[in-house]
């Protein structure tokens, strides 16, 4: 089916969540604003002003009430998704990269770039019901990780968390104590920077994105890696499909060296594979500029892609994929 | 042969000698002062820390000089002078590297000294340049390398009959051809590995053969039948093959080795190196080998300054054009030729030496080529006279060096030779100044060889400013194809050098107008081409029967820097290298253009199909299987849906496993998942559990105050 182009943002997409229901997306750019789209037809339903920064990702509560963004302007800010109101500003001194609200939305995790001085960390912040009763206090600090963390989020039960990023390891930490308690191998693990890592519904394995050309499957509670599917361009984008076996992945070269090349050879394709056979499946094209961003639809019919050339693509699949026989 | 030296065997051998061991006296050697041939004592060491490291510890860059006179003390100095004055003009000769021994008990000298240099270059030139050196009438210098003293030394002074090794049959070098599915191999050079294929196209995957890592240090290359494959190393090259996997048949000793190449028959290999000149106002030295293959030996080497090697045509900006030999007379390797200034140079193998003693003189010749069947040169001489002597092409047989035919050219710019695989014909392309001289314009001339007379017919195109971008004959036929024209999209003509009706004509098949390609590739087997589109086309493939004049199928491979089809014309492969950073890999495709399947390797560097010797079959007997074709498919047939049956079980069989693996994951995880749904609610506050069904949709309406706004209204009271 035709995509759905969603013109909002002006400059490269950097991220893409849906709500719950799976009728609302909300999409982060580094043009300071987040917006939300209807999820179905692709209209712009408004945005949320007040960073004034890149907005590097962004979470929205179980019950669609309250999204969390963080930006580089070293903030993450809560907003009534509504009203589009900011509700309460974490200040950071550096820029905010990851966030994500646990089970109960009572606890949202944050991560902060090296920046100047400071070293990168994983910061765990209450989230009160009341936003009168909100602090700016944080319940956990881990330091130590060298390398931007490019993606930080809860493992099953909110009793981990697990981080990703630049020195290409995963690791699981105690979420109460700040322990380190797993890191990934060396050897069987990802060689270059995880750009990505989105977890499947029900959180029991989550997939990493990275720049070594690969995107691997890994078991949430174990971290034992279950599979591995190699694309030939860096991944910057993954996401596991809800319904279906399949997984997607979308990249390109880096955004720097994109000029030098046509639109097909950088491969800004979303492509996909199967997620037990490890095979390509297909692919779809669109983007002028590597993607940066993916999400399924939680119903699984339907995914969105974002991408360096500042589109959001809203793809409904056709019916051919829900008929795939392998 | 190991030298196992023991007292006994020193007493053993004095007593053979008729030596007195308890009269020798090792003090009465005189030892020079300051010297301690190489060897350093541990606080010597320390002492010299300091220094340069010396990088040759050996001896190679030292020659012994002999048939010096005999001189007196009074003339030492003279004539150490006069040695040092000869030998520093090859090289730098190293401090206190020259040293001429003297005899304690007359005060004379011995007639010899030694002459250390920097490097072994630079005394391996100087024994060269200066063996026989005339000093005077009576002294003629003998010069060799320190190192070689030994090996010539142990020659026994008795002749004893060589021995004569048992016959050991070798191994079935020609194993791969006999392979039951009668697939072809394929070798690629990815990062540090070397790995060698099957082409499974059943399958539709390659089959590893053997794989080998650090296996070349530049690169690989399959000698022209493919039965051996070349690797090139610091020391020399090599060659591998054989029955099972690949052993090393043969080693080839050239230091610092660059290029190689078989001889069409595979009996000779040429290896070329060029050396720093040590004086860098000096060219580059050049040294090249012709071995035998099967037995190693050296045949024949060529060694002199790069400028010798460098004259004729093509030359790049690296100096050579490479293959400096240019090997003639078909398969028998029996003739090899080098272009020189105004002479080319031709050899035969029976000795290794030039044709009748001397080169073939021509002058101002900038480029030949030979027949690829038949002991025939062809030579292009450009104008000269500033137009006076016309360029000329000509036809010269081998050994009888007689013209056999020739053809005058005006105001030609540039001339192209092209040789149709059996030597039946010769396409010249001719480069024309137009009458104003600013422009140029191409024709053909071509060449009709094992016709009486050998006539020749022009060809020009219809639209004569076309640049000609691409030419390429249909092997073991007579039609050949050129893309022509000027703008992005070219067109592609194919002509025929015989049709039923006209067998002395050239025709044109068809045209095909504006087309994305820029480089031919004819099927090995003829009739089918690949018009590719490399480069600016991004890789853009159609395959077409020359036969019906029809596309087959079109594809396209990215970014693909190098085609190459099987040598059974079964089989394509496009390959993207390292020239990209992007994309490296292979993709198969049968003849007809389908895609079969693709590899991705990073680090690409080589692809190539390992070649076969030629069918052993008659043309007969080839003529009348292919019209039995269908008796014979039938079996192949069958055979292929029993392979592809399999295939399916066993894939079935794989994706089964995976499928069982992953629903344990699954299932681990839901019982997990379940074990913990107490905690997640409680996480939640008692909110209902995770499955959408347990919601009960409601219809609630909530209404929002957005916005309050009082405004005051003016009413006109006065209205009433």
């Amino acid at each position: 089916m035709r995509p759905i182009l969603m013109k909002g943002h002006e400059r490269p997409l950097t991220f893409l969540r849906y709500n719950r229901d799976g009728d609302l997306l909300f999409s982060c750019a580094k043009d300071h604003t987040p917006t939300v789209w209807y999820a179905d037809n692709g209209d712009r339903l408004g945005t949320y002003r007040g960073h004034n920064g890149a907005v590097w990702s962004c979470d929205v509560s179980r019950d669609s009430a309250r999204l969390i963004t963080g930006s580089a302007d070293q903030t993450a800010k809560l907003w009534d998704v509504s009203t589009g109101r900011e509700l309460f500003s974490f200040r950071f001194d550096a820029p905010a990269r990851s966030v994500e609200f646990a089970i109960g939305d009572a606890l949202a995790v944050i991560t902060t770039d090296n920046f100047m001085d400071h070293t990168p960390t994983v910061q765990v912040k209450r989230i009160a019901e009341d936003v009168e009763d909100q602090t700016e206090e944080s319940a956990l600090v881990i330091t130590g990780i060298k390398g931007r963390i490019n993606r930080a989020v809860w493992g099953p039960l909110n009793r981990t968390i697990i981080t990703a990023g630049e020195d290409a390891t995963i690791r699981i930490w105690d979420s109460e104590t700040g322990k380190l308690l797993k890191e990934s191998d060396k050897e069987s693990g990802h060689q270059k920077t995880i750009s990505s890592l989105s977890k499947s519904p029900d959180w029991s394995h989550f997939i990493t994105g990275s720049l070594d050309k690969s995107a691997k499957l890994w078991d949430s509670r174990t971290l034992t890696l279950i599979k591995t599917y190699v694309t030939e361009r860096p991944v910057n984008a993954v996401d596991i499909s809800p319904t279906h076996d399949t997984v997607v992945l979308g990249g390109g070269q880096d955004a720097m060296n994109v000029t030098m090349t046509d639109r097909r050879a950088g491969k800004f394709e979303a492509k996909f594979y199967h997620k037990i056979l490890q095979e390509e499946i297909g692919g779809v094209k669109g983007h002028f500029g590597p993607i940066n961003a993916l999400a399924f639809n939680p119903d699984g019919r339907s995914f969105s892609s974002g991408g360096e050339d500042g589109y959001v693509r809203l793809h409904h699949f056709d019916s051919d994929y829900f008929n795939i026989k392998i | 042969m190991a030298l196992e030296i023991s007292m006994e065997g020193i007493e053993a051998r004095a007593r053979e000698l008729g030596v007195d061991l308890s009269a020798v006296d090792l003090d009465s050697i005189d030892l020079p002062a300051d010297e301690d041939f190489g060897i350093l004592s541990d606080d010597e060491d320390v002492l010299r820390d300091d220094d340069f490291p010396e990088l040759d510890a050996g001896f190679s860059n030292i020659i012994v000089v002999d048939n010096l006179p005999v001189v007196p003390p009074e003339k030492f100095e003279k004539l150490e002078n006069v040695v040092r004055k000869i030998y520093s003009q090859i090289g730098v000769i190293k401090e206190n590297g020259l040293w001429m021994p003297v005899n304690p008990e007359t005060k004379k000298t011995y007639g010899y000294c030694f002459i250390e240099y920097n490097t072994p270059q630079e005394a391996e030139l100087a024994r060269e340049k200066t063996h026989g050196y005339k000093l005077d009438k009576s002294h003629i210098f003998a010069v060799n390398m320190f190192d070689d003293f030994e090996k010539y030394m142990k020659v026994p002074d008795t002749w004893t009959p060589a021995e004569i090794k048992p016959y050991t049959p070798g191994e079935n070098l020609l194993k791969w051809l006999t392979d039951d599915k009668a697939r072809d191999q394929f070798v690629i050079r990815a990062g540090t590995y070397t790995e060698v294929y099957w082409n499974d196209a059943r399958k539709l995957a390659p089959e590893l053969v053997f794989q080998k890592q650090y296996w070349t240090d530049s690169f690989i290359q399959w000698s022209p039948l493919g039965t051996y494959l070349a690797t090139v190393h610091r020391q020399g090259s090599q060659v591998w093959g054989g029955e099972s996997g690949f052993e090393r048949l043969m080693r080839f000793a050239h230091a610092q080795v660059k290029l190689i190449d078989f001889s069409p028959g595979e009996r000779y290999l040429v290896t070329y190196s060029s050396h720093e000149p040590s004086n860098p106002r000096d060219t580059h030295r050049v040294v090249l080998n012709i071995f035998d293959v099967r037995t190693g030996k050296v045949m024949r080497d060529f060694k002199g300054s790069a400028d010798e090697f460098t004259t004729g045509g093509h030359t790049g900006v690296s100096g050579v054009s490479w293959p400096i030999f240019r090997w003639g007379g078909g398969k028998d390797d029996k003739y090899f030729a080098r272009l020189g200034k105004n002479v080319i140079s031709v050899y035969e193998t029976d000795t290794f030496s030039l044709l009748d003693k001397k080169s073939l003189k021509i002058e101002n010749v900038v480029d030949f080529s030979w027949s690829p069947t038949d002991p025939i040169i062809s030579l292009f001489v450009p104008e000269t006279g500033g137009g006076n002597q016309p360029a000329r092409v000509s036809l010269v047989q081998i050994p009888g060096k007689e013209e056999l035919r020739q053809k005058n050219l005006f105001s030609v710019s540039d001339c192209k030779m092209y040789w149709q695989n059996n030597g039946e014909y010769l396409a010249v392309q001719v480069d024309r100044y137009t009458k104003t001289k600013k422009s140029t314009y191409t024709g053909f001339e071509l060449f009709r060889i094992k016709e009486r007379d050998i006539p020749i017919e022009v060809l020009e195109l219809e639209n004569k400013n076309d640049k000609i971008i691409a030419f390429a004959w249909e092997p073991k036929g007579h039609r050949f194809a050129v893309i022509h024209g000027d703008g992005p999209r070219p067109d592609i003509s194919f002509y025929t050098m015989r049709t039923t009706s006209n067998t002395s004509r050239v025709t044109k098949l068809t045209t095909l107008k504006a087309k994305q390609a820029n480089a031919l590739f004819w099927s090995p087997a003829g009739r089918f081409i690949v018009l590719a589109g490399l480069k600016g086309f991004n890789g853009q493939l159609e395959f077409f029967n020359v036969d019906e004049l029809e596309t087959m199928a079109t594809g396209e491979h990215f970014m693909a820097t190098d085609i190459m089809w099987d040598p059974t014309g079964r089989y394509l492969a496009t390959a993207v290298t390292s020239v990209h950073e992007m994309e490296n890999g292979f993709q198969i495709w049968s003849f007809s253009g389908k895609h079969l399947y693709k590899v991705s390797k990073d680090h690409f560097y080589q692809f190539m199909w390992r070649p076969r010797p030629p069918s052993l079959l008659s043309p007969e007997k080839e003529e009348e299987i292919s019209k039995n074709l269908k008796k014979y498919s039938k079996k192949y047939e069958q055979e292929d849906q029993d392979a592809f049956n399999q295939l399916s079980e066993q894939e079935r069989k794989r994706r089964t496993e995976l499928q069982e693996e992953w629903d344990s994951w699954v299932a681990k995880w839901k019982q997990m998942h379940e074990e913990e749904r107490a905690y997640r609610m409680e996480l939640r506050e008692g909110e209902a559990s995770d499955a959408e069904e347990e919601y009960e949709a409601k219809e609630v309406e909530v209404e929002e105050v957005v916005d309050v706004q009082e405004e005051v209204l003016a009413f006109d009271l006065d209205q009433e």
